[in-house]
């Protein structure tokens, strides 16, 4: 059974438990101690789309497991540009590396790369659909900076297009989390995905004003609202900084609130915000290597 | 009884697909491949009072039996229809559709960007739920739960 990495979705409670605490584990190695644990293993990126934090914490977990990275190179001097599908291109790779992490701009396509593959994939973004890396990190972030159990969260921003908020909500729903979603009208969160929350026992609220929760929750999870999901500019101007994170805003908040965004911000987090003792997305990021570490140890490591 | 008779005559050899939700036995035609330029016998009959659903279509196809595959789809579109499979003028087999809980290469998922609409070489596949009829797209999550006959493959 190999251990694909797809969706949040095929996740539970136990084994999303077991990566936090293995990612627990590698947090010295991700701060430089050294290890061979993956020595002699080869890891594949091939990301279809731009990305830079998540293809080097990727690049930086595995190297410092002690493992080796191969990567596409840019799309255009791939094969990729000669009309190669991403079956063929997964079936290839599979022969040279023993996991491959993929980004496609398609929904769906790494569940499709995971049928055609003989090595571990590891989902690191399917078009609008999932992208359980980040959940994971995320989790991992309110697991060592606040707490998984009894949380209230606030999710804010562009709860309609990102992927990474419909993720992390499904796995808060694990956790029975008190959840509540703030966007502006334009950008709610798909009532299918929703009564998916509901169905698993979140208490999911909503509103449209930041200034109604901020008083009230534990973690504050903003995200950027992405200029280019918005076929006409001026209704991309309408909502463009509708929530801003001050220090003004943050008078309100609880002591031991934190502040998480997947990065990277433009807008929606003041800087002045970055000194404060709320904010957790440098930390978060960071994060993101251990949690990695142990998403391949548990790909590739002989069991 | 007499009345339905009158409308729809008896077949010798066939199907009687009785109980289609009104107004779906075009579609269901659609389903069975029967086009103006076909050769079968085919009777249907529309709008028909029935009194276990209020009003109900009929399709009669002579001489032919239906494949599992068709009947899947008929059950996408006609919850409640029922297979009469008949022989020498006989009920020989009398069956109620039911909805598979895996679809394969019936319908075709409505999300354009979904990697089971490209040249990728993989067949559309769905986990359906049956009440509310609603279908999943094992690739790409994304949900069908109206209009389900028009993405039919």
């Amino acid at each position: 059974m190999l251990h694909h990495i797809i969706s949040m979705k095929d996740f539970s409670r136990d084994e999303i438990g077991i990566i936090l605490n293995r990612a627990k584990e590698f947090e010295p190695v991700a701060r430089g101690k050294r290890s061979n644990l993956l020595s002699g293993k080869i890891l594949a990126t091939l990301f279809y789309e731009p990305s830079t934090r998540t293809r080097l914490s990727f690049e930086t977990a595995m190297k410092r497991l002690g493992g080796e990275v191969i990567d596409l190179g840019s799309i255009e001097s791939s094969s990729i540009v000669k009309g190669e599908n991403l079956a063929d291109t997964i079936r290839v790779i599979g022969n040279y590396a023993d996991s491959i992490v993929l980004r496609h701009p398609r929904e769906g396509a790494a569940r499709m790369a995971s049928e055609f593959s003989k090595v571990p994939i590891i989902n690191a973004g399917d078009g609008a659909g999932h992208h359980p890396t980040q959940t994971l990190l995320d989790l991992y972030t309110i697991m060592r900076e606040s707490s998984l159990s009894g949380l209230r969260i606030a999710l804010v921003g562009d709860l309609k297009y990102g992927r990474t908020v419909h993720s992390l909500a499904y796995a808060l729903s694990l956790y029975h989390a008190d959840v509540t979603l703030v966007s502006p009208a334009q950008l709610k969160m798909p009532e299918v995905i929703k009564k998916d929350l509901k169905k698993q026992g979140a208490v999911v609220r909503e509103t449209a004003s930041i200034e109604d929760v901020v008083e009230d929750v534990d973690v504050l999870y903003v995200t950027r609202i992405q200029k280019e999901r918005f076929p006409d500019p001026a209704e991309y101007q309408k909502v463009a900084g509708v929530y801003r994170i001050t220090e003004e805003l943050l008078k309100k908040a609880r002591d031991n609130l934190i502040i998480m965004h997947p990065l990277p911000r433009v807008d929606e987090i003041d800087p002045a915000v970055d000194r404060t003792k709320f904010a957790r997305y440098f930390e978060q990021s960071f994060y993101g290597v251990p949690v990695r570490m142990a998403l391949l140890a548990m790909a590739m490591e002989a069991v | 009884m007499i009345e339905k008779e009158m409308r729809v005559r008896r077949i010798e050899h066939g199907t009687v697909i009785d109980h289609i939700t009104a107004g779906q036995a075009l579609n269901v035609l659609r389903i069975l491949g029967v086009s103006g330029t076909t050769s079968a016998v085919v009777s249907v009959a529309m709008n028909v009072p029935s009194g276990a659903i209020g009003s109900k279509d009929i399709v009669k196809v002579e001489n032919r039996e239906l494949e599992e595959e068709e009947v899947d789809r008929i059950s996408l579109i006609a919850p409640n229809a029922t297979i009469n499979i008949i022989r020498d003028f006989e009920v020989i087999e009398k069956y109620r559709v039911d909805l598979p809980e895996k679809l394969v290469g019936v319908v075709k998922c409505a999300n354009p960007n979904c990697i089971s609409n490209t040249n990728e070489p993989v067949i559309s596949r769905f986990i359906v739920n049956k009440k509310p009829v609603e279908l999943r797209c094992i690739y790409c999550d994304h949900v069908i739960c109206e209009g389900i006959a028009e993405h039919l493959i």
